[in-house]
């Protein structure tokens, strides 16, 4: 074995290594990444609304004589069964698919985030053990057979259906906060915060919720792209969103029977859900480390 | 003090009279087979306005939960602590609220104990304001000139945690207790965690701190040499007792129990002739099996047969200086 011999010599300062450099850069694009997720989620909101300003055709005027129609200058993203425009459509759809997605995960964040604070923070029997089992007994079901029996009872209907994607989704939010408070409510800083006299509410709120934002915020950016999803399995089923009004999730069933004749009908709708999917989930990583005063 | 009392006797702060904790461990599936651990297993001391009792012992032998039971942030399992007259343990969640600005805290771990999300100052603030100290339009200056007062600059107001030092952090701890005007505050090993020279500053400020606003410690350490170096009075812990409780000097001159007389012997003299070293044989017994009598007669190395059967009580063997031994 060689050993590695000492010169002496002037003492150079060498430049960053290899890896705090990537380090370094993989810090600027992971800031790329969210600041061009959150400009995607902001030109679909935009597109939705001004949707219809911007579709070039109604989204619901039919034209047997333009049916599946591939993509042309006429009709960039081509035409479904019913000869109708699928851009136009998309950017209707839009309108149905990010409401769907944010209004019902902002239904299960309203409902999840504080009955888990509250199971975790108190553990009594009256929250914890009545919340959690609740939540067990909720999860053990499977989410969409359980969305679809809520819409069924409340009647079908967009509203409906975000309202039962959303208590569907609760329990993942529940039992989520519970944990990341169970960690939390151990560490010192909680205990100083009662030890200096602070209220227990105050203490769920100032405290510990800003310490457990990360991964609630990860959740809920995961959710809302499993709430589109299942936005669109219940339009499928006739649960959701009405005909002739379009959703992207609709479309892709649509499309499903002539995947191999007119690919287009689901290719654009799914490339957009996709596209919603991964900007809202790198925009929602980005805030996390944005409001992490380390990281900033 | 209130001009009625009388200088000669001490008024009584804090009261601690037969505090328990008792954790319990289930063993096995079925609930029913459950171990007591009994981390704090009949205490009883009093701190006087205005001295420094310090509370020594080595690290599992309840002095951390102890401190914590007696501010009731542990609920104890039974005694009674009473604060200025007013027993602790019994009192009502938003009256214990309020009493938490009359007795404060200060963490062992600078890094654990600030919220990592939290400027300082908002952290300081929001303890202002809670118990009304200030005026809430006085509430930054007065916040400020607290880490003055403390030894930090103004600018450390809109600061997060993690950009100070153990030593800066601990500093923020204590202008954190010290914003509400406390009279009493409860150091768990608070300069544990810091080096020795910033142990030196944090000691020498808390020092002055308490010259200048009047305050009452119970300083909690397993270090002798700080609890020497801070302390009025000193008492001993082992296994979730009190086994001697005395002044400094005549704690340190002159232990009684054979558990002191051997933490002593063990610290190096530098100017003397070496003394007699007292070694304790084996280890300290785990508080889930307490053993019978004497809790200390298993590494005694003075212990008779009556150590092994009848525990002996804490009794004032001079006057000011109590122990719990048979033959001391």
């Amino acid at each position: 074995m060689e050993q590695p011999q000492l010169k002496a010599g002037p003492i150079t300062f060498s430049k960053p290594s290899k890896k705090v450099v990537s380090r370094r850069s993989s810090k600027i694009l992971k800031h790329k990444l969210a600041l061009m997720g959150g400009i995607f989620v902001a030109v679909l909101i935009l597109l939705a609304v001004f949707a219809p300003l911007i579709a070039p055709y109604s989204p619901i005027r039919q034209s047997y004589a333009e049916a599946l129609k591939p993509p042309s200058s006429a009709h960039w993203f081509g035409t479904d069964t019913l000869g109708r425009d699928l851009f136009s459509r998309i950017i209707f759809g839009a309108q149905v698919s990010l409401k769907a997605g944010l209004i019902s995960v902002g239904l299960a964040l309203l409902i999840g985030v504080p009955l888990g604070m509250i199971s975790g923070y108190f553990r009594g029997l009256w929250d914890d053990l009545i919340i959690m089992r609740v939540t067990d007994a909720m999860l053990a079901f499977p989410s969409l057979i359980l969305a679809l029996t809520l819409a069924a009872v409340l009647g079908p209907s967009l509203n409906h259906a975000m309202i039962a994607i959303g208590l569907v989704f609760t329990p993942n939010f529940i039992r989520l906060v519970r944990g990341e408070v169970l960690a939390q409510r151990e560490r010192e800083y909680v205990t100083a915060a009662k030890a200096s006299g602070l209220k227990n509410v105050h203490i769920m709120i100032r405290h510990i919720f800003p310490n457990i934002l990360g991964p609630i915020i990860v959740q809920a950016t995961l959710n809302v792209a499993a709430a589109i999803i299942a936005e669109a399995s219940l339009s499928y089923l006739g649960l959701g969103t009405q005909l002739p009004t379009p959703s992207w999730g609709a479309m892709l069933a649509e499309g499903q029977g002539y995947l191999q004749q007119a690919p287009w009908i689901s290719i654009f709708p799914g490339l957009f859900i996709f596209v919603a999917v991964i900007s809202i989930n790198v925009f929602g990583d980005g805030i996390r480390d944005w409001l992490d005063p380390k990281i900033k | 003090m209130s001009i009625m009392s009388d200088p000669s006797v001490p008024e009584k702060i804090l009261e601690v009279k037969d505090l328990k904790k008792f954790f319990y461990a289930h063993k096995g599936l079925i609930g029913n087979h459950r171990q007591e651990i009994k981390a704090v297993d009949g205490i009883n001391f009093s701190v006087f306005r205005g001295e420094t009792l310090g509370i020594v012992g080595e690290s599992g032998c309840g002095k951390s939960t102890m401190g914590r039971a007696i501010l009731q942030l542990q609920k104890p399992t039974e005694g009674s602590v009473t604060f200025e007259g007013i027993e602790l343990t019994r009192l009502k969640n938003h009256k214990l609220r309020k009493l938490r600005k009359d007795i404060q805290m200060i963490f062992q771990d600078p890094f654990g104990s600030l919220n990592p999300r939290m400027t300082v100052g908002a952290m300081l603030k929001e303890t202002v304001q809670t118990h009304h100290v200030v005026k809430s339009n006085e509430t930054k200056e007065y916040v400020e000139n607290m880490l003055e007062q403390v030894g930090l600059k103004k600018s450390f107001y809109s600061r997060y945690p993690h950009e100070f030092s153990g030593g800066q952090r601990q500093r923020i701890s204590i202008a954190r207790a010290l914003a509400v005007k406390p009279k009493m505050i409860v150091c768990d090993e608070a300069v544990s965690a810091l080096d020795v020279s910033v142990q030196a500053q944090i000691l020498n400020l808390l020092q002055r701190l308490k010259k200048q606003y009047g305050l009452t410690y119970l300083f909690i350490s397993h270090d002798l040499s700080v609890v020497k170096h801070i302390s009025d009075r000193v008492a001993v812990m082992y296994l979730g007792q009190i086994v001697e409780l005395a002044d400094k000097k005549e704690m340190f001159n002159n232990p009684l129990h054979p558990y002191m007389k051997a933490l002593l012997s063990a610290i190096p003299l530098v100017n003397q002739e070496s003394r007699e070293r007292i070694i304790l044989k084996g280890e300290v017994p785990s508080p889930l099996n307490i053993p019978k009598g004497c809790r200390f007669h298993t590494r005694c190395p003075f212990a008779k047969a009556i150590c092994s059967e009848k525990v002996p009580e804490l009794e004032e063997k001079k006057e000011g200086h109590w122990a719990a031994c048979h033959f001391a």
